[in-house]
Formats: structure tokens, C-alpha cells, sequence
């Protein structure tokens, strides 16, 4: 679709980060830039490969960060791919500027965003977080099933290949696990969350796994959150064509603080698109994909787009 | 050679086969009779570390911090120490077991991801515990490349490296070299935690001993995952005729392992068929009951289920894979999974019994 948009129809953007996530997020705005059009992606060290990588697709490259972004006023949404720390202080210009931000660090000055839950209601919003790679898989799959019955507690295993882990991930790996644990409440719906991340080394390397168990807190009808799961799994396909139930809900017993009672077990795979990152680093591309969705969508938003593009 | 520090990890690695129900009473029998039987580290906390409670590894029927209260209160010369395994439990959890009366803190990583733990270590550090590198399943690579690993984690601030044989796979050739390799390679302590997946437990811990180990793990009458840890009495006993007993009372161990744990396991672990599997195979320890209960619901034998689990290269905590080769091997021998089945949890009493008929 994106070609036939003139670039009047188009909102201008921009991305802060010229690493794996802020590279991956370029080569699917590329591909798929919806009513978007990247402008300019930006780091901080002139010699970095990223910014060599942007020119040479012709994307206008600074590594002057944040201030050559400032200074394109036609720039209005941003997406940043740096850290915790340094998005704290972009999230305050970027507010002062006026501009959009798509946060895809795990600073959370915005509300979480996971785009099937909850993105809509957050559209008038000038900064949101893309909470976690994990909560990205996850969260969607809490939400599937509190959206048929009032969920009592859900727990996320997030299994990733070592290869795909960055330092970010290595350094702060208590802040993935809170983080997620409270998207899958406070996005999710579920009264108590729990996250776990484990990261394995095999060779070659293994594709994101997830497995996410719901307690729902009353009796429920199987059917229906087999059909609600499996609809969310269509949903998220939308924007993350790796993303797939490995197999149907399963539905057991197990002894709980809330005593005996029945959990839902969904098991996920995320294979990444191989737009820059390989494969099997589904975890990074459900950061870069749900990012541009939210992208897109304020993107419509401001252009005044009444259809819905994922 | 010199006398190894011992840590009992009864209340802790012994926590899965005891499905992590350990009561309060429970916990205070078993700490007093280890701290007067001369064990100087005493580890409680839930099976898969702080915060393991969970619907992936099992919920504890105690909260472990009032576990870890109460060992600390009858406790009068051993330290208390938990397991934390980051990805798992937080920094969050570590300080409320402080303040609970945890002085010890061993920090786990896959034996590949020791750069996960440096903030733990730090902090650690800076509430003043002492400090234990857990390199889980490192029979899964070769000595240099725990060494490297190790380094990161002395770097840190690890007191002590261990080498954590998680699947109970290794020989004691390979027990001897890695510890070997670290002790040439790192300036502070070295560990070695051994599981009886193959029988030689007791064989690999002394192997490490030979090659330098300055700590040993032990848990009283083998009560830990799969085929149990090297049994705390047994060791004493060996290290007692090797004349490196470190000061424990070897009878009071005994005593302890026959009358104050025996009574409470629900079955006894033994190499049995699917834990030599597991040390076969190389998986987790902690993946023995959770393979035979996917293996009870979807009709397949728990070692096929285990083998595969190995053939792909499961690493610690990953109890989630199993459900997904169960499916996979269910769907590929045509079995239809059934779509509801109310899972047989084995009764306390029902193992016993079958414990009982073992003997």
C-alpha cells in the first residue's frame, strides 16, 4: 500500500538508536512504511555502521542523536532505540518539541503499549512505551483470555536465544522481569502477573519461545478462550507474520495459593522476519514490528486516516 | 588437599522432589539438626531460587521467606544461604531475605551466561552478604570456557565459583578438570555441586576435591532433584576416612538423615530409570517429575521425552519445553492428546508407599 501515498499523505519520521533495534526498525519501515516516511535515523558515534548502513539505503544519517532530530520540525513521530537513561531525557524534548515518541526502551515515561490491547486507547498520548520483548509476545495472550473471563493471575516463560540477548537485556534482567510482570496486569487484565526469562545457547540458535499460563479467577468456557486465543493469534500475525501458537490452549489442574484449579497453557513461537536481525531473533523483531504498528497508527492519527492499518 | 566447607541444600535443592511443600516445621528440624551436626551453610529458599514459586517450576506451600526466618532462628552457628537465579528472582526478593536472615547468597546462571548476574553480585556485595557463582549445567562446555565465564562472576564480586553439575552428567574426569581449570584460573574459592543422576555423586564431589575444590554441596540423605545431590552424611563420612573432615559430627548427620529427613520424603531419589536418563541425556535435574507427569498424560515413556529434551539442548528452568515436546511427540506417533484429562498428582502417601515397596 505504501507506494500509492503521495508524501503529503505521509508523516514524517525519525529514529534515535543506530544499533540492532534501531536497524531492524529501519529496514521495516523500508519495507513497509505504511503512512509513514523515514527521514532520518540518528546515533551518536560518527562511526557507527548504522548510520553507514542508513546513507547508503539513502536515509538521511546524523550522529549528532537527539539534536538533529529537534532541528527537523517536519519530523513529527520518533522512535527510540537507545537506552533506559538516555530516553529519559529525550522523552522531555521530544514533549517540549511536540513530537510523537515510540519508546522501545525500557525507560516508561508513557503508558505500556501493546498494540491488540490496548494501543487505540492511548493514540492521543505523546509518548508510549513498548513495555518488553517478552511482554510483546505475552501481554497480547493474557489479554485474549481476560477479554472472555476475569483473569485471577498470569504467568510468562520467555525463552531466547543467548545470540539475541543484547547488553541492555544482560545488565537489567530484574527490570525485564517487573516490567513484563506488570504489563500482563496492567495491560493484560490479570489481577497478579508473573515474568521469567530464561536465555539459551544452543547452536544453532533456538527461536523465541514463549509459554503463558492464565488462572482464570471463575469457571470458563474452554471454547471460547481457545477461539478468543486464537483470533488474538490472527491479531498480532497482522503486524508479526513470525508470531504462532505452537499448538492449542491446553487446559489441566493444578494445586495454586487459590487452591486447586484450572490454568491455560498457551504455547508461542516468534520466528523474526529476517528484515535485519536473523531469524531467530523473534524477540527483537516483535520490538521493531509492534513499534512501527504503534507508529502507524499515530501516523493515521494524524493524518486524519479513517482505515485501519496494522 | 584440605577439608571442603560444606553447604546442606536440603532445604532448597530438596525442594522439588518434596514438590516444594517444606513447612515451617519441617524446615525447623531440619536446620537444628544440621547446625548441630557442625554444617557451617544451610541453603533455603524455593527449589529454582527466590521467586521460583510459580506455575512453571510449582508454587511453594510456605512462603520461603518464612522459611528462611525460621532456619535463621534456630540456627546457632550455621549461616543461612539462598539461591538466587536471575531471569527468576530480583534484587527485590535478595534484600527481603537479608532482612530475613540470609547471609549467604549463591547467584545462578546457565554456565554460558554469567554477564546476566553482575548486578545481583553487586548488590550482594553491597548489603554486605557473601557471595557463590552457580555455573549451572556446565557439564554442557568445556573448561575454558567456564573459566572465562567464571572470571566474570569474580569480577563481580563472587567470594566462591561453583561448578554445577545441574544434570548429574558428569564423570569424574570432568569434574576434575573443570574444577581444575578454575582454580588455576581465578584467585578466590571454588565450588562443586553434584547431582547422583549417574551414581557417582560422592565419586565427582571427591574428584573436585583432588583437583582443589575449597566448597562442596551436599543434601541429607540425597533428598534433591532427579537422583538427589551427593548425600551430606555419606560425604562427611568419606571425608571423615580421607582425614578432611572439615568438623562435622557424622553419626548426628546420620541420625539427621535417618530419623529427621527420611520421615518426610515422599519417595527416596534414586538413580531410577528416568534420572540416569537425565544424567544420560544431560537435562536438568529438576525436570524428573515434570516429564513423568507429561509423560503419564500424553501416554509417552518420561526417557523419550527427556532424550529429546537433551537432543536439543534444554538449559536450566526451561520446564516449559517439556509440555512442547510432549505435544510434538504425541502428534508424531499419532496419538491424539486428549483434549481434557484431570492430571493424577501422585499423593504423599501414595509415593510412600511405593517408596516402602522399593526397599
Amino acid at each position: 500500500m505504501g507506494a500509492q501515498h503521495s508524501a503529503k499523505n505521509k508523516v514524517k519520521v525519525a529514529i534515535i538508536g543506530s544499533g540492532n533495534i534501531g536497524s531492524d526498525l529501519m529496514y521495516k519501515l523500508l519495507k513497509q512504511p505504511g503512512h509513514m516516511e523515514l527521514v532520518l535515523l540518528t546515533g551518536i558515534d560518527p562511526a557507527s555502521e548504522g548510520l553507514t548502513r542508513a546513507r547508503s539505503l539513502g536515509i538521511r544519517a546524523s550522529h549528532e542523536g537527539i539534536k538533529a532530530v529537534l532541528e527537523d520540525p517536519d519530523i513529527k513521530i520518533v522512535f527510540d532505540a537507545t537506552s533506559a537513561k538516555a530516553h529519559v531525557r529525550h522523552a522531555k524534548a521530544l514533549r517540549e518539541a511536540g513530537r510523537i515518541a515510540v519508546d522501545l526502551t525500557p525507560a516508561a515515561r508513557g503508558p505500556y503499549v501493546v498494540p491488540p490491547a490496548n494501543l487505540e486507547e492511548h493514540l492521543d498520548e505523546v509518548n508510549v512505551n513498548m513495555v518488553t520483548c517478552g511482554g510483546q509476545a505475552t501481554t497480547p495472550m493474557v489479554y485474549a483470555v481476560s477479554r472472555v473471563t476475569p483473569v485471577l493471575y498470569a504467568e510468562m516463560v520467555s525463552t531466547v536465544a543467548s545470540l539475541s540477548a543484547g547488553p541492555g537485556t544482560r545488565q537489567n534482567i530484574d527490570e525485564f522481569t517487573e516490567t513484563t510482570a506488570k504489563a500482563l496486569e496492567v495491560v493484560g487484565g490479570a489481577q497478579q502477573g508473573k515474568a521469567i526469562i530464561i536465555l539459551n545457547p544452543a547452536d544453532p540458535p533456538i527461536m523465541m519461545r514463549n509459554t503463558v499460563y492464565v488462572l482464570p479467577e471463575d469457571e470458563f468456557n474452554e471454547a471460547a478462550v481457545t477461539a478468543s486465543v486464537e483470533r488474538m493469534e490472527a491479531e498480532v500475525q497482522a503486524y508479526v507474520p513470525g508470531y504462532h501458537l505452537k499448538s492449542a490452549p491446553v487446559f489441566d489442574t493444578r494445586d495454586t495459593p487459590w487452591g486447586k484449579r484450572p490454568v491455560v497453557t498457551i504455547l508461542l513461537e516468534v520466528e523474526g522476519a529476517g528484515d535485519y536481525l536473523p531469524r531467530h531473533a523473534g524477540n527483537l523483531d516483535i520490538m521493531t514490528a509492534s513499534a512501527r504498528c504503534a507508529g502507524e497508527m499515530f501516523a493515521q492519527r494524524l493524518l486524519g486516516v479513517q482505515e485501519v492499518v496494522a | 588437599m584440605k577439608a571442603p566447607r560444606i553447604t546442606d541444600t536440603s532445604l532448597r535443592d530438596g525442594s522439588h522432589p518434596m514438590r516444594h511443600q517444606f513447612t515451617v516445621e519441617q524446615v525447623r528440624s531440619v536446620s537444628q539438626a544440621l547446625d548441630e551436626a557442625g554444617v557451617p551453610v544451610i541453603e533455603v529458599t524455593h527449589g529454582d531460587g527466590l521467586a521460583g514459586s510459580s506455575i512453571q517450576y510449582g508454587f511453594s506451600r510456605t512462603s520461603e521467606m518464612e522459611l528462611i526466618s525460621e532456619a535463621r532462628k534456630v540456627c546457632q552457628r550455621a549461616k543461612i544461604a539462598v539461591l538466587l537465579l536471575p531471569g527468576i528472582g530480583t534484587v527485590k526478593e535478595l534484600k527481603e531475605a537479608m532482612e530475613r536472615g540470609a547471609q549467604v547468597v549463591r547467584i545462578a546462571t546457565q554456565c554460558t551466561e554469567a554477564d546476566v548476574s553482575e548486578e545481583h553480585f553487586e548488590i550482594a556485595k553491597k548489603l554486605g552478604m557473601e557471595t557463590v557463582g552457580f555455573l549451572m549445567m556446565a557439564h554442557m562446555r568445556p573448561p575454558e570456557v567456564l573459566v572465562q565465564q567464571a572470571k566474570l562472576m569474580e569480577s563481580y564480586g563472587a567470594d566462591c565459583v561453583y561448578i554445577v553439575d545441574s544434570a548429574g552428567a558428569m564423570l569424574p574426569r570432568d569434574a576434575y578438570s573443570r574444577v581444575k581449570a578454575l582454580k588455576e584460573a581465578l584467585s578466590i574459592q571454588v565450588g562443586f555441586h553434584a547431582h547422583n543422576n549417574l551414581g557417582v555423586a560422592v565419586g565427582n564431589s571427591i574428584a573436585a576435591l583432588e583437583a582443589g575444590a575449597d566448597q562442596l554441596d551436599g543434601c541429607l540423605r540425597g533428598l534433591g532433584a532427579g537422583a538427589g545431590n551427593a548425600p551430606t552424611e555419606l560425604l562427611a563420612t568419606v571425608l571423615e576416612k580421607m582425614g578432611l573432615n572439615p568438623g562435622l559430627d557424622v553419626y548426628k548427620l546420620m541420625d539427621a538423615a535417618e530419623y529427621v529427613i527420611a520421615p518426610m520424603m515422599p519417595y527416596q531419589p534414586i538413580p531410577s530409570r528416568d534420572a540416569i536418563t537425565i544424567g544420560y541425556a544431560g537435562v536438568y535435574s529438576t525436570f524428573l517429575l515434570h516429564a513423568q507427569r507429561a509423560g503419564e498424560r500424553y501416554g509417552i515413556d518420561p526417557r523419550t521425552i527427556l532424550t529429546e529434551l537433551g537432543r536439543r539442548q534444554a538449559v536450566a528452568g526451561q520446564e516449559d519445553w517439556i509440555l512442547d515436546v510432549a505435544l510434538e511427540l504425541a502428534r508424531d506417533s499419532q496419538v491424539h492428546p486428549p483434549i481434557r484429562h484431570e492430571v493424577v498428582e501422585e499423593t504423599v502417601e501414595g509415593a510412600v508407599v511405593e517408596f516402602k515397596q522399593l526397599r
